[in-house]
């Protein structure tokens, strides 16, 4: 069969660059940490066999899960990424609605530009817009500039290194997932709909609460995951634009790698993270197979 | 859903403004003469001359720029198999598990993938750098890519790939000869994608690099956290216009060859049935 060489090649690659790291992931995570290279035990020893495995299984316990659930920073950590994830996915649906809506009744011809012009900040560098708003948002930045000119403040606000900051970058960044869903499914909205809902005495906010709205509850439902689940362990926009109190676990992860060197700690993160991923993950898997299945 | 209302143009003149004004600013403060980012003290192109002569910066950029080519390029030939797999091969033993581990690094934090390639890569005893950064870039790229590649696949007439066999192509013949110039846009675009991908990654890089290897995000990031700085503004009015043409060229490009793909495969669809 000539099909064997196509499948087992990416299928190779793939066992070996993602799933096999992930189960050393999981098994760092039962280990101690140590004062050795690497940096944790117990290290399995093929060469004794039987005995080294067992011997090897052992040793393993949830030491660090158990110390994840004492030590309230990780907790915490957990918690106020769910919230800032949460509360930026309704902030960037309550932009990024509005925004879909005015491309979906836009005259056809203009659609592939707006199109282009949502699709073109994902090209660049998360990186660097990042960096675009540190420039504006710092306290001798050109959004306090703008506003002290304006007369509006006295004093500069203290946006860069808050909360606040987080929540802007991560609307920024993300607004785009949330548009592109969106508006796929307000373009495949039947506008006789709306006409047939008006005719029968609707005013037009009524008509787009009774009938724009749940018909485009697909594209919503997939565009908040789609900011979410990134949301949820994100790391450049928290540690480029957050303060030293806005803790997200993506930053934690990092931290506790590269600073504290601790790395069973690190993965027991890890693995947490991604047993909490995986409900969104579930959710949005069945979103997307319920249209495709209403789209059949 | 014709009318353009006032509510609509002020959503997407809002919209718009806030997603390009904060790139715009950037741009137009890389051309500023003074050292505070935020006065305005008179154009100047200084910055772009103070970046071509950081050796560090231009450095970091060929690493970033090997680093890109090599893993996109690979990653779009697994990625394109993985695509003729998972929309050509019907059942085989653990199919699940494949296109699980396909679309999994989709939504995996990056810093689990991270973590976790660092974590192989210290047990294999591998030499940290810019191979491993090259492995790493590969395989989360070519799952990006080969979803750009079997959405176009799914689209395909597959008897046109059988007309060339039964006219006599072998197997790997009708592939380059008929299924290959048909889905080349959407293998084009994957490759595109693979590459900003892998030249816009900071969070993998630097979990996978040893200490012989920086690439330019990784440069970056470490400038930018001991604050904004004119020189970076200039780095990223550079990327932003390179990506911003490329992006516009290709996608042009694309749409040509794509309609004109489109009406070949209709007619030799009409000419073999």
């Amino acid at each position: 069969m000539r099909k064997w060489p196509l499948i087992a090649v990416p299928y190779l690659w793939l066992l070996l660059l993602f799933l096999v790291p992930f189960l050393i992931v999981i098994k760092i995570s039962l280990s101690d940490a140590a004062l050795s290279i690497p940096p944790y035990t117990p290290t399995l020893d093929l060469a004794a066999g039987w005995a080294g495995l067992r011997q090897f299984l052992s040793e393993l316990d949830f030491e660090n899960y158990a110390f994840l659930a004492s030590d309230d920073l990780y907790w915490r950590a957990y918690l106020s990424s769910l919230q800032i994830a949460t509360v930026s996915t309704v902030l960037t649906l309550m932009l990024g609605f509005p925004i879909a809506y005015g491309m979906a009744c836009a005259p056809e011809e203009w659609r592939p530009t707006l199109m282009m012009l949502v699709i073109l900040p994902f090209w660049t560098s998360l990186l660097i817009r990042v960096y675009a708003w540190m420039g504006i948002l710092s306290t001798e930045g050109f959004l306090n500039n703008f506003l002290q000119w304006l007369g509006v403040i006295d004093a500069p606000l203290m946006i860069l290194n808050t909360q606040n900051a987080v929540y802007i970058g991560i609307v920024y960044t993300y607004l785009p997932f949330m548009i592109l869903p969106i508006y796929s499914a307000l373009e495949k909205l039947d506008g006789s709909l709306i006409e047939a809902a008006e005719d029968l005495g609707c005013t037009r906010t009524k008509a787009f609460w009774l009938i724009t709205v749940p018909l485009s509850r697909p594209g919503i439902i997939a565009g908040c995951f789609l900011v979410f689940i990134p949301a949820l362990g994100e790391f450049v926009i928290p540690s480029l634009l957050g303060g030293s109190e806005t803790l997200m676990i993506g930053k934690v992860l990092w931290e506790e790698f590269f600073n504290n060197r601790d790395w069973p700690v690190a993965s027991a993160v890890a693995v947490v993270l991604l047993l909490i991923l995986i409900i969104p993950i579930v959710l949005f898997q069945r979103n997307e197979q319920k249209q495709r299945e209403a789209g059949k | 859903m014709k009318r353009l209302s006032w509510f609509n143009i002020t959503a997407l003149t809002v919209g718009f403004a806030f997603l390009y004004l904060p790139i715009l600013i950037l741009m137009i403060y890389s051309f500023n003469g003074g050292r505070n980012v935020a006065i305005w003290a008179g154009f100047s192109t200084k910055w772009y001359g103070e970046l071509f002569r950081d050796q560090a910066f231009l450095d970091a950029a060929w690493v970033t720029v090997k680093v890109a080519l090599a893993a996109s390029t690979f990653a779009t030939v697994l990625g394109t198999m993985a695509a003729l797999v998972l929309v050509r091969v019907g059942r085989f033993p653990g199919r699940t598990l494949f296109s699980g581990m396909i679309y999994a690094p989709l939504v995996m934090p990056e810093v689990i993938t991270g973590l976790s390639l660092l974590l192989l890569f210290i047990s294999l005893g591998v030499d940290r750098g810019v191979f491993t950064i090259i492995l790493a870039h590969t395989t989360f790229a070519m799952c990006y890519v080969s979803v750009v590649v079997s959405s176009r696949l799914v689209t395909f007439d597959q008897s046109l790939e059988e007309a060339a066999r039964d006219l006599g192509c072998s197997p790997v013949s009708a592939f380059r000869l008929v299924t290959l110039p048909i889905i080349a846009p959407a293998v084009i675009s994957g490759w595109l994608l693979a590459f900003t991908l892998s030249l816009d990654d900071l969070v993998i890089s630097s979990f996978t690099t040893g200490p012989s290897a920086t690439t330019l995000p990784m440069e970056i990031y470490s400038s930018v956290r001991r604050g904004v700085s004119p020189k970076i503004n200039a780095l990223s009015t550079i990327m932003i216009s390179i990506v911003a043409l490329a992006v516009i060229g290709t996608s042009i490009a694309a749409k040509r060859a794509a309609v004109r793909a489109q009406r070949d495969e209709q007619a030799a669809a009409r000419a073999t049935g």
